[in-house]
């Protein structure tokens, strides 16, 4: 199947746009559509997963014009895992959107597939202005989604979001102008090999595009200095939304991961892995902050957010790191945390529909109506996500501890045991009092639907998985890892006139 | 030529960016209009500055402009376009919703605060 490689693009952007056919019909239709479309894109993904685990990265020139020049996809092992990670997550929070979540604005179903198409076409473009592009498609869908019901709160992060994105968007374009500028082409892998052999007189030019690329990332995936609008934009988010930001933040992770390795990665002469350094501390930072901004939300959607905020910490520290070890752990973790915290947003909704007038603050209230049900579920989550065994996160954050040279132990196993501490305090105490210290249930008040419930358990129920399987995902991880490690074999792949993989 | 254009671009950036910093959104978003403007020009001197070139190949020319930053700074007229749009139907819901064009408004602040 040589045309494998777009589909997860082009099924998105079929079924978003055939949602606006007859948009004042009954929502059941829109609905199956909806749910068949991207259950397909599981599968498609699995399969992409498998074409991509026999080591090879293989290319989909489109219109068939060969790179450098034309526009490509490119897959190889992290692209396909990423893939695969969006659709899952997707998956689950579009099951728990049908419910009813999708019934209260119009175009749910429609801009949801757009946002999966935008996601997908980030993690697998092989061309920096084909990036932006993405990177657009997603958050225009992602303005729209966030203010999806309507209200104050809502217009108003909404209105942040947007604002601070645009900014994001035209900074985007004039590193891509000085990029290009210097180095004459958009494809990431010649961007390399150009950089590699660059007149010493350009390079200050440069690398100020490198930073200013750093910086939009470093907005798209929250980092310290910039994660202002996160806690804020995804608390107020509807449920099925904030669950699939979940994949957001990564998707800047992911741009960073990409672009420091192969355009900034070891052949790029003397400014091979500058950005590595700078991150470490920037991430130590964000890990630290996110732990006192757990400790502190009153709100148990702000404590997600604040949790996502810890585990963007996370993964930029073994992105700074920058060896197999670590990199392959990371992307473990990034397995765990994009999917439990996606289900942890679903869940906050949950019981803030069943406590009625508390909603989800972090006060004694009236009980949830099915204690038993959502409790254990809020127990597998807490556990998951803050790091305990036996469950992924322990797991994911071993493997990164384990990947700290002795330099950099001090500084990660402090801050990554104390804001891991910081998140068991802060969801043991907000666990008992909403379930705990409550007062009498509404017996008439409402359930989990089972769509809900299936999402629910789709998201939660990974960590389990994950952990079970540990074993074969991290084979994939530590493999994915050492490709991305090699740019050489990437540029290879693309670029040599005997490749094959282009079609 | 290459003076004017860089000052051109660099002042249109400057006020952008001061009018984005304001705490009211139609400033805001004519900031963020000027900045799109800025990049977008900025973006079509990426290929270099040439008067009178060709951009598509033809016979018996030698100068040729790259095509390619215009194609660019089209998808990127483009897509600022739609979101100018969209933030001024987006601002003039916030003032809609909360009565006040102020970006960061303290009234909704304080209601959050009282109700958690």
């Amino acid at each position: 199947m040589q045309h494998l490689i777009i589909l997860p693009i082009l099924l998105p952007l079929f079924t978003g746009l055939a949602m606006l056919i007859k948009r004042d019909a009954t929502m059941q239709p829109r609905r199956t559509i909806s749910l068949v479309s991207t259950a397909l894109l599981v599968v498609i993904a699995i399969a992409l997963v498998i074409k991509s685990s026999e080591g090879q990265i293989s290319y989909y020139a489109l219109g068939d014009w060969q790179p450098p020049f034309g526009i490509i996809l490119v897959l190889d092992r992290l692209s396909a895992l990423m893939v695969c990670l969006t659709s899952v997550l997707a998956l689950g929070s579009l099951a728990y959107a049908c419910a009813g979540d999708d019934k209260k604005g119009s175009n749910f179903h429609g801009l949801f597939q757009l946002q999966l198409m935008g996601i997908n076409g980030a993690f697998l473009t092989g061309d920096m202005f084909n990036l932006f592009v993405f990177f657009e498609v997603l958050l225009i869908a992602s303005y729209s989604l966030l203010m999806h019901g309507g209200g104050k709160d809502r217009t108003q992060a909404g209105f942040h979001y947007v604002a601070l994105n645009l900014a994001g968007s035209a900074m985007f374009l004039i590193a891509l102008g000085v990029l290009y500028g210097t180095t004459g082409t958009l494809n990431m892998a010649d961007m390399g090999l150009r950089i590699a052999e660059l007149d010493p007189e350009r390079q200050g030019l440069l690398k100020a595009g490198a930073f200013l690329l750093l910086v939009v990332f470093g907005l798209k995936s929250a980092i310290l200095p910039l994660y202002f609008w996160l806690p804020r934009a995804y608390a107020s988010a509807p449920a099925p939304v904030a669950a699939l930001f979940a994949i957001m933040t990564k998707v800047g992770i992911y741009a960073i991961l990409r672009v420091y390795t192969l355009v900034f990665g070891d052949s790029a002469g003397d400014l091979a892995n500058f950005a590595q350094p700078w991150l470490w501390w920037f991430a130590l930072a964000t890990i630290a902050l996110g732990g006192i901004g757990v400790l502190s939300a009153r709100d148990l959607r702000t404590q997600v957010a604040y949790l996502i905020l810890i585990s963007v910490g996370t993964l930029l520290a073994g992105v700074s790191m920058d060896r197999v070890a670590s990199l392959s752990a990371l992307l473990y973790y990034m397995l765990h945390t994009t999917l439990v915290s996606g289900g942890l947003f679903l869940l906050a909704d949950a019981i803030a529909d069943q406590r009625g007038k508390a909603g989800a603050r972090i006060v004694p209230g009236r009980g949830v109506t099915q204690p038993a049900l959502l409790g254990l579920a809020y127990f597998v989550g807490a556990v998951s996500v803050v790091g305990l065994p036996p469950l992924s996160g322990a797991i994911g954050k071993a493997l990164l501890l384990n990947a700290a040279q002795p330099g950099e132990q001090p500084w990660l196993w402090s801050l990554l045991l104390l804001s891991s501490l910081a998140g068991l305090v802060a969801m043991g105490r907000s666990g008992s009092t909403v379930f705990w210290k409550a007062g009498k249930p509404d017996a008439e008040g409402p359930r989990l639907k089972p769509s809900m419930l299936a999402g629910l358990i789709l998201l939660l129920g990974a960590s389990p998985l994950l952990s079970l399987f540990a074993g074969p995902i991290t084979e994939f991880t530590q493999a994915s890892a050492a490709q991305l490690l090699d740019p050489g074999a990437y540029t290879q792949a693309i670029l040599a006139p005997t490749a094959g993989g282009g079609s | 030529m290459e003076a004017l254009f860089a000052t051109v671009t660099g002042f249109l950036a400057a006020s952008g960016l001061y009018l984005a910093l304001r705490g009211r959104t139609f400033p805001v978003v004519v900031g963020l209009t000027l900045l799109s403007y800025a990049v977008n020009l900025f973006l079509f001197s990426t290929g270099g500055l040439t008067t009178d070139g060709a951009a598509v190949i033809q016979a018996g020319k030698t100068h040729y402009a790259d095509p390619l930053p215009q194609a660019l700074v089209l998808t990127a007229i483009v897509i600022g376009f739609a979101m100018t749009a969209f933030s001024v139907i987006l601002a003039m819901r916030v003032r809609g919703d909360q009565g006040s064009d102020q970006v960061n408004d303290q009234r909704v602040e304080d209601a959050k605060e009282e109700k958690s």
